[in-house]
């Protein structure tokens, strides 16, 4: 949980992420102005649909946003126990990934290197970041295979990655991230490519590595039902920009953005009668042509003129401490109720 | 031909048949290994380079004559085939199996070599080329796009015309620093999308640096293509070797090679064709051989077949 007045781990300002797209159709603006906080031990969640920059945003803040066509803006800050990320120079970087801060991604299937062994691979962050020998990392691979559950370590770590499950991929996954014990772990939708019992199985392994080994975890998804049940507090992102930030449970309580709300009443619930599934209408707008204003005005039910006309800054909803959200119905609250 | 050298011959077979069964009877435990004995061509060229192999290394013992000594340059000059000269004699009364056998060990010398040279620059450049890109690509391509546009013969022969008269590693190295545009190519299209890939993002999420992830994430993943340029670079070597003495600016004569076998013979090609057939029938086998093992290689290390 969120310690009120704990120094921040890391600290994400104005963070803008574009991408020269080719053929001159402009620059698409994938992350757009970003802030937020991560204190240590507690996860913040990051959703949002496709193409809302929530990947983008990760990829930034280790600096692996493909260059080019992609660049992080000057005027960015990715502050890390005091260090400016995106001014440190490449060795130190280096030293930071994989050692302080470490990612899983997505694909389990594709993330892992099919002509070397999990356990080579799991060694690697060993061998870079703390110089062990090779047999002293390959002891510490074994170990990291049982630490994240998988069974018969000591004959997994010489299997191939074509020779494991998903599920097995992702626990090599984690424990190839986990090897160096990181302060903050970003997990880039960690569960998508898995069925659903996997899913809970991986969620469940990552809260307990979480206080085992008392780290920070950045969990980005579009499954609300993952930010519920494993976030201390949430960011929603939208047409890269932050549209509402809150703890969890005040956002799932009392979402005040739109964009939320229609995310919220998009989640099939297995108590409410079976009704068609609420969809908010239309797409995410093309990241090289944000709409302006409000960015969301477009797909809002309750959009008037001041949301075509002047796009709102991030509003305190006041009704909890760092409940926050981007929208102009935060200081008129009378419009909404008339809509209904 | 003693019975010496009909034994070492021999005994070279036999030796060849049993490495090559040994290795077949391994494969068979690996699943891709397995591919690679799928073809009957392919077991074929593994045993027929093998083969080869054996007899230039043991050249002594299975050469019956001296290479270079004449025997007899008047009664024994262009002496068909027979017994005692199991390939003929050549103009200068060589014995043509001798120098064949001689010259394997040069001409297969400079063909693995050459190509070990080419392959390696060709890999490195093309590494660099493929995962650095912006000017780093722009300028290394170019200089390939060069490379390749200018006649391969005749950068050799203003090399030769400079150094007059190429000793042996000079010739390997010139051979291979003309060789390497097309693998550069090859290898920088096969880098370009594996840097793209998921781990490569993910092991330089784990701090590696841009080396290793070269060396240890990308190019073993680019074996493949690298494998089979390599073994078809050896044919494509031995075969501008043999253009390059039948020229008469490769090894020195009266050094065997079955390229200058070919140009000492070619005057004399109607009256005793065998002085010329053998040693082309030489280097048509090895050619052909190799095609058939890289083609072979490219089945076994192929990840699609993998999930099959």
């Amino acid at each position: 949980m969120t310690i009120p007045g704990a120094p921040v781990l890391l600290r994400v300002r104005n963070l803008k992420t574009y991408f020269v797209t080719e053929h001159g159709k402009g620059t698409a603006q994938a992350v757009d102005d970003v802030s937020f906080d991560l204190y240590p031990g507690e996860t913040l969640g990051i959703v949002g649909e496709s193409g809302c920059g929530k990947t983008v945003t990760s990829l930034s803040i280790l600096r692996l946003v493909p260059e080019p066509p992609g660049h992080v803006l000057p005027g960015s800050l990715i502050e890390f126990e005091g260090r400016n990320l995106l001014a440190l120079p490449a060795p130190e970087l280096r030293a930071v990934r994989g050692n302080q801060i470490a990612m899983i991604f997505q694909e389990p299937m594709t993330s892992l290197n099919p002509v070397f062994t999990v356990g080579d691979q799991i060694a690697e962050a060993a061998i870079i970041h703390q110089h062990l020998s090779r047999s002293a990392a390959r002891a510490r691979a074994i170990e990291m295979l049982r630490l994240v559950g998988i069974p018969d370590p000591d004959e997994r770590v010489d299997h191939y990655p074509h020779q494991l499950s998903g599920g097995m991929r992702q626990r090599v996954m984690i424990a190839m991230a986990l090897v160096c014990h990181p302060k903050v772990l970003i997990a880039d939708e960690p569960t998508t490519a898995l069925d659903v019992t996997i899913q809970a199985q991986i969620l469940e392994l990552l809260d307990r590595l979480q206080h085992e080994l008392g780290m920070s975890v950045l969990l980005i998804t579009h499954d609300l039902g993952v930010v519920a049940g494993h976030a201390d507090r949430v960011v929603v992102m939208y047409a890269g920009r932050v549209v509402e930030t809150a703890p969890t449970d005040a956002l799932f309580e009392r979402p005040t953005h739109p964009y939320t709300e229609g995310l919220l009443a998009a989640v099939p619930r297995i108590d409410a009668p079976r009704t068609r599934l609420h969809a908010i209408p239309g797409q995410v707008p093309a990241a090289t042509a944000w709409p302006p204003g409000c960015r969301f005005h477009p797909r809002c039910p309750y959009a008037w003129d001041k949301c075509v006309a002047q796009e709102p800054p991030l509003l305190e909803v006041g009704d909890e401490a760092g409940h926050t959200a981007r929208c102009w119905l935060v200081t008129e609250p009378e419009r909404k109720v008339s809509k209904r | 031909m003693t019975l010496g050298t009909w034994l070492a011959l021999f005994v070279a077979l036999v030796v060849t048949a049993e490495i090559v069964r040994v290795l077949r009877h391994r494969a068979m435990r690996h699943e891709r290994w397995r591919r690679f004995f799928r073809h009957r061509t392919t077991t074929w060229g593994l045993g027929i380079l093998t083969f080869l192999v054996i007899v230039a290394l043991a050249a002594p013992l299975v050469a019956p004559y001296d290479p270079d000594k004449q025997l007899d340059i008047v009664h024994l000059k262009n002496h068909p085939p027979s017994w005692t000269f199991l390939l003929g004699t050549d103009v200068l009364s060589r014995d043509v199996w001798s120098r064949t056998v001689y010259g394997a060990r040069v001409s297969l010398g400079i063909g693995a070599l050459g190509a070990l040279v080419a392959v390696a620059l060709g890999t490195l450049v093309g590494a660099v080329a493929g995962y650095y890109q912006r000017w780093i690509d722009a300028v290394l391509m170019r200089g390939v796009d060069v490379g390749l546009a200018l006649p391969r013969i005749f950068i050799l022969l203003m090399a030769v015309a400079l150094w007059d008269g190429l000793p042996f590693a000079a010739l390997i190295i010139v051979i291979g620093l003309t060789s390497w545009f097309g693998t550069s190519r090859l290898v920088r299209a096969e880098v370009l999308s594996l840097r793209q890939r998921d781990f490569v993002v993910a092991a330089r999420a784990l701090g590696a640096g841009s080396g290793r992830v070269i060396f240890r994430h990308v190019l073993p993943n680019a074996a493949a293509p690298i494998i089979v340029s390599a073994a078809l670079g050896v044919g494509n070597v031995l075969l501008l070797e043999a253009s390059l003495s039948f020229l008469g600016i490769g090894v020195k004569p009266p050094e065997p090679t079955w390229g200058n076998m070919i140009a000492d013979n070619a005057p004399s090609i109607y009256t005793a064709p065998w002085s010329t057939l053998f040693p082309g029938l030489a280097i048509s086998l090895v050619v052909l051989s190799l095609n058939a093992v890289a083609d072979g290689v490219r089945d076994a290390l192929d990840p699609r077949a993998e999930a099959a």
